[in-house]
């Protein structure tokens, strides 16, 4: 329950104690050492504009509240500029530690419609953004080839990156999103 | 950017040669892949499509080189983490089992801009046939060219004038504004995912552009080009009225004007924003 005048109480059952080790695991290996100077929401352009709060996820995450941060948007408004990992005064990958939650919210089913459909372009065509009828066109007109010699051009190139997407996981974690 | 912006990569392939540096193609490249969206999805697959191209790069016998500041964080990146952590060859050559990807990580990632900022604004200076006197240019570096500073080879960390210095060569002015060394609020999956706070950055940072009187942006990378480009279009639309026509340049484009080009050679024609305002103060 939150109002102006009682704390949030967090509860036994919305902790995990184990989410904290994941991220270190993964390559955040000094959030632990986190300070809550702030460092990293003053100088992040989405937290400027916004109620982002990088200080405020990094807490959540050193208290275990995996389901609350994996859930919830804001992990989503990292531009990933990297100044919050240049600036830290403990030297933590804030950046990285960002981009080891998306991944287990990913895992989780909390992926946004559009980044599903980009991953969709590039199983299907080795380019998150594939080549269009306008741009083909603007090709020719500039002098280019019309289609360029990528995964695009290229029958086997396309087939091994599809045959790695497989070998990943990636076609399937991407598949499992489409009933979320 | 061969998908996206053919102008900038027509650009790059008629300047590049004229400073003696000949490119090949790297061909059954795929997307590098995008360090913001993929690599934020399942990081191994941005992993081991990011080390099948740089080890198409190292089968052929050259470094690989990107215009891309995304494509390069994605490979600078990736060096890095094999480098460092030897176990994860190991953990990709099972991904790249039957197929013919041989990866020593030899290899090197390089940027066009990197490239030219070697040879230096004196090579720069040599090459200008038009010099672009009176031009404002407000230059826009974009984070992934300079961060993480560890994995990139420039020599400082911050305040950073390299580029600066090349679009001086040119004879035009790198004019200083407010915030210029903010992100472009595209990366990330920003853009795609958080349009509106992804046109809420780019605003912040064209309002502080406008405010400086610059004739045009120059930057180094096709997600930063994007942005500029098209967030304009749509704060104008939602405004209704042409209030951002902020011409935007990639350095290639810039340089080849100073080389006496023709705008078209450099796809000038073919942007967004309207480029003429620009060029009619160059012709003028």
């Amino acid at each position: 329950m939150t109002d102006d005048t009682s704390f949030e109480i967090i509860d036994n059952d919305d902790i995990d104690s184990d989410f904290v080790d994941e991220i270190v695991k993964a390559g955040a290996d000094r959030i632990r050492t986190c300070i809550q100077c702030g460092t990293c929401s003053a100088v992040c352009p989405s937290g400027r504009l916004t109620a982002f709060r990088t200080r405020e996820v990094i807490r959540k995450a050193l208290l275990g509240l995996k389901e609350e941060v994996l859930a919830s948007e804001d992990i989503w408004m990292c531009s990933t500029c990297y100044t919050c990992l240049e600036r830290c005064p403990r030297q933590i990958k804030v950046t990285d530690a960002i981009l080891i939650m998306r991944n287990m919210a990913v895992k989780h089913g909390f992926m946004l419609p559009e980044h599903r459909k980009t991953s969709q372009k590039l199983i299907q065509t080795g380019h998150a953004v594939p080549i269009d009828d306008k741009n083909r066109g603007l090709r020719k007109e500039l002098g280019l080839d019309e289609v360029p010699p990528t995964t695009h051009a290229d029958e086997k190139a396309l087939n091994d990156v599809k045959e790695i997407l497989k070998k990943t996981g990636f076609q399937e974690l991407i598949e499992s999103q489409e009933g979320q | 950017m061969p998908n996206r912006f053919p102008n900038i990569e027509a650009s790059i392939r008629v300047v590049l040669p004229k400073l003696g540096i000949f490119l090949d193609d790297l061909e059954g490249a795929s997307c590098c892949p995008a360090p913001g969206v993929i690599r934020s999805f399942d990081e191994l697959t941005w992993l081991a499509l990011a080390t099948r191209n740089l080890a198409l790069a190292e089968m052929s016998g050259h470094d690989l080189i990107t215009g891309c500041n995304g494509c390069y964080s994605t490979f600078k990146e990736a060096l890095t983490e094999i480098r460092e952590h030897p176990g994860r060859l190991r953990e990709l050559q099972k991904v790249f089992k039957d197929m013919d990807i041989k990866f020593k990580g030899k290899v090197e990632a390089r940027h066009v801009i990197e490239a030219i900022a070697d040879l230096g604004p004196d090579k720069i200076r040599s090459v200008v046939t038009k010099k672009l006197e009176g031009i404002k240019v407000g230059v826009h570096y974009g984070c992934h060219l300079l961060k993480p500073s560890k994995n990139r080879p420039w020599k400082k960390t911050q305040n950073h004038t390299f580029l600066d210095e090349l679009v001086e060569a040119t004879g035009a002015l790198s004019t200083p504004y407010k915030d210029k060394n903010l992100c472009c609020g595209a990366g990330g999956g920003v853009r795609a995912g958080q349009v509106e706070l992804s046109i809420d950055i780019a605003k912040e940072k064209l309002n502080n552009l406008l405010d400086a009187g610059v004739d045009c942006i120059v930057n180094v990378c096709s997600f930063c080009h994007l942005q500029y480009e098209t967030a304009q279009d749509m704060m104008n639309e939602e405004l209704g009225e042409k209030k951002y026509n902020i011409p935007v340049l990639y350095y290639t484009q810039l340089l080849g004007l100073a080389m006496g080009l023709d705008p078209s050679e450099l796809g000038l024609d073919t942007h967004v924003v309207d480029t003429k305002p620009l060029l009619d103060k160059i012709y003028g």
